[in-house]
């Protein structure tokens, strides 16, 4: 949008919602929503407890390694798929029913499987974000094509070689867009994983807080949250605008 | 099927089209389609032969097999109380995506025709749409309660983000050839809106909804297992805690075989019905 | 400059009976200049084509002529009135069809028609003479998807008849069509041309495909656009298609304006 002549970049709305935000805080007329800048100082204050260091701390463990997982397993699975019609036909339908899926149904039974730990979440991130790379990887891999595949073979590449350094990279801006889809399914992962368990990490954190009405601490944890969210997926689309390049040309 | 090889991977493909939520769009539907018969019933057959084999061995006390399963779920809709269930559990997801299909189709459309109402509301949806939301459905309980209204709330949370952002991109990039040619034959405002961009921007919108109905699942269920023990997911948490495993993984999978049926067939609809070009024949 | 027998230059003449005309017209695209002082005048009842080579500016200039693209200097007028938008009298025909996937032949050629308000059962009458015209009888109640790219283009050219403009204005046409589907509609296009008795403009980069259609050529120079040449190819149409082919004239004329357009050529 320009105004006044000069373009005011997209995001900048969001300070009027911010704005609004802290306006509507301060009138008090919702006990749901306290003023954003007691938010922000709740956040400051809260970031330097012990409790939310060690919360976060086990919040991002679990999702990394989920999310490690879910990025092995889910790009070599789409890899197979998109190169094996035997792979494509077994695992293609399984793929499309749990990609869209309510999966928070399956949380209870990860609950008794692998108990009200940390392994549970990790399967749930790693089951909210492998089925989108498995997808995406899938299409790039379809995208590659043939004539490139085939000057590898022409000029003696081996297999590994083959997939090294030709399939895999003319199809990375397919996989870098699953994998940013992945993370931000991931967060969602993670974040359900363990409201449901409700006795580690952020989740407890969130029980917690709601629990006991302190809605500036709760405010405060869902900020912190979403802000990672945010620029974790912007750090993602910024790597993938490097490679996108070549997406036109293939 | 060279040429249907080659559209599947257009939908999928190019990096851009896998950008947008629409992107996933195809998917579903179209597989189901495009499987031949044979490898799906191979496909769906070992997966529950490995199933009642690892509930035989069994890998955990509470891993049923997949006929005990299959025959709790047989007993659970002759008793009824599955059937009572999703009429509790479809409700608030019928009402709660019935109110973000409307609020989402006109703000999405609004956005995607006024450069105004796009930097305003634009960003805010962006945020809603890749931001955890769940994190927000313990705070429902304190206006609304646990009745039908949390939620039908805890619905149009998860669904609506994904609904107004297709109306909006389906908008804003309407064929712009298709606008000038309206254009060029003196077509007015209101005639390119409603005769071109919107006919033009209709898949994609219904592909929101779709969208937004597979969040809204998520988001029922999630309100049923944390606030509202009521429908389907009240069963999955009785049958758990008085350790009847096989009725409640007979509750998780029929949950995740509605959602699965409801959503390929709003695919098969879409294809059929709103995307002459791609049909089949 | 040396001019072949076919061929004579009337680059100071001014045609008697314009339709279009083009004054000083100039289009700037931030720092590159797109079309430079371009005076041209559209004579009524001819086909005049626009050649160049890519990046000239031709469809650009047809696209002022349309009013669908404001020029950053100059004026075009239509009949004497200048323009400001797409207007009645005009109707372009566009590179990529433009047609709705979701809308029959039917609808898309009364399409024009719908947006005037006219009524049904009318537009529908007008627009199945003009399907008939381009050779799609039987096709009304297909969808584009359903047809080839040289069908879709006759839709694309019959929905422009429909409105029953006085002048046509086609974008590289027949680019997104094969080569043989290509030349029969270069014939049927001469046949319309001959029958619809309007004035077309119409932009190509095929030389051939110029010289075969056209009473006039304007030729434009590179980036910027101007006016380097106009050319009328003496050709006897009456003959038949495959006699104007190897007449020497068309060769001639061909022959001409490719060695005034191979120094552009990298």
């Amino acid at each position: 949008m320009t105004l006044f002549g000069y373009r005011v970049p997209m995001m900048a709305s969001l300070i009027v919602w911010c704005i609004l935000w802290e306006l509507v805080g301060q009138s008090g007329a919702m006990f749901l929503v306290p003023p954003l800048s007691s938010v922000l100082a709740a956040a400051v204050t809260m970031v330097q407890t012990q409790t939310w260091q060690a919360a976060a701390l086990i919040t991002l463990h679990s999702f990394v390694v989920g999310m490690a997982f879910a990025i092995v397993v889910g790009v070599t699975l789409g890899v197979l798929m998109g190169r094996f019609k035997a792979v494509d036909d077994l695992f293609g339908i399984w793929v499309n029913i749990f990609v869209s899926a309510p999966l928070s149904a399956l949380v209870p039974v990860l609950m008794i499987l692998f108990g009200m730990g940390e392994t549970t979440v990790v399967v749930t991130v790693f089951l909210f974000a492998v089925w989108i790379i498995v997808l995406d990887t899938r299409a790039g891999i379809r995208h590659v094509p043939n004539s490139l595949i085939e000057m590898g073979r022409s000029y003696g590449a081996s297999t590994f070689a083959l997939y090294s350094k030709i399939v895999l990279l003319a199809a990375l801006p397919e996989i870098l867009a699953g994998i940013r889809l992945g993370l931000v399914r991931g967060v969602k992962g993670v974040v359900i994983g363990q409201l449901l368990v409700s006795i580690i990490g952020y989740g407890e954190l969130f029980e917690l807080y709601s629990r006991s009405f302190d809605m500036e601490n709760f405010w405060a944890l869902t900020i912190i949250l979403f802000a990672a969210a945010m620029l974790m997926s912007a750090a993602i689309e910024h790597i993938e605008k490097k490679v996108d390049y070549y997406a036109g040309v293939r | 099927m060279m040429a249907s090889t080659q559209a599947d991977t257009r939908v999928n493909g190019p990096a851009r089209a896998v950008h947008s939520p629409a992107g996933l769009s195809l998917g579903l539907g179209r597989l189901f389609l495009r499987y031949p018969i044979l490898s799906r019933v191979v496909s769906l057959g070992l997966f529950f032969l490995a199933w009642e084999i690892a509930g035989r061995v069994p890998i955990s006390y509470a891993f049923p097999t997949f006929f005990d399963t299959a025959y709790a779920f047989g007993t659970m809709i002759a008793d009824g109380s599955l059937i009572s269930a999703y009429g509790s559990t479809l409700q608030p997801l019928v009402i709660g995506i019935a109110i973000s299909g409307v609020v989402g189709i006109v703000l999405g459309i609004v956005m995607g025709l006024s450069r105004m109402a796009e930097w305003l509301v634009a960003p805010l949806f962006i945020v809603l749409q890749s931001a955890p939301m769940a994190a927000l459905i313990p705070l429902i309980t304190f206006v609304y309660g646990i009745g039908l209204a949390a939620k039908t709330l805890a619905v149009i949370m998860l669904a609506l983000p994904v609904i107004v952002l297709n109306g909006y991109k389906a908008v804003r990039n309407a064929n712009p050839s298709l606008v000038a040619m309206c254009y060029s034959f003196q077509g007015t405002r209101l005639q390119q809106i409603t005769k071109v961009i919107i006919p033009d921007a209709s898949p994609v919108i219904f592909a929101g909804l779709r969208l937004g109905l597979a969040a809204g699942f998520i988001g029922v269920i999630l309100a049923e297992l944390l606030i509202t023990p009521t429908g389907i997911g009240d069963l999955i948490t009785y049958h758990r805690s008085v350790a009847n495993y096989a009725e409640m993984y007979a509750a998780v999978v029929s949950i995740i075989l509605v959602s699965t049926v409801t959503l390929a067939a709003l695919e098969a609809f879409e294809v059929r019905v709103l995307r002459p070009e791609k049909r089949r024949g | 400059m040396t001019m072949s027998d076919a061929v004579f230059n009337i680059e100071k003449d001014v045609p008697a009976d314009a339709v279009v005309e083009v004054r000083g017209i100039c289009k700037k695209y931030g720092e590159v200049e797109a079309l430079r002082n371009i005076d041209l005048d559209f004579p009524r009842g001819k086909l005049t084509t626009l050649l160049g080579p890519s990046g000239c500016g031709k469809t650009t200039l047809l696209k002022i002529i349309a009013g669908l693209i404001e020029p950053s200097a100059g004026e075009v007028r239509v009949n004497g009135r200048p323009v400001t938008g797409p207007g009645p009298e005009r109707a372009f025909v566009f590179q990529d069809f433009a047609l709705m996937p979701w809308a029959t032949v039917m609808r898309n050629v009364a399409f024009g028609l719908e947006l005037k308000g006219m009524g049904k059962a009318e537009r529908q009458s007008i627009a199945a003479k003009y399907i008939a015209e381009v050779g799609l009888s039987g096709f009304e109640d297909k969808y584009p998807h359903e047809l080839s790219g040289g069908m879709r283009q006759r839709v694309g050219l019959a929905r422009a008849f429909a409105v029953n403009a006085e002048v046509l204005l086609l974008d590289e046409p027949f680019s997104a069509v094969d080569e043989q589907n290509r030349r029969k509609f270069q014939e049927d296009l001469l046949r319309l041309v001959e029958k619809e008795r309007k004035t077309f403009i119409f932009v190509t980069h095929s030389i051939e495909e110029a010289v075969y259609v056209s009473d006039r050529i304007v030729l434009l120079s590179r980036r910027p656009g101007r006016v380097s040449q106009i050319i009328e190819p003496k050709i006897d149409r009456t003959a038949s298609p495959d006699a104007i082919r190897r007449d020497q004239g068309y060769l001639d004329t061909v022959e001409e304006i490719w060695q005034g357009l191979k120094h552009y050529v990298d």
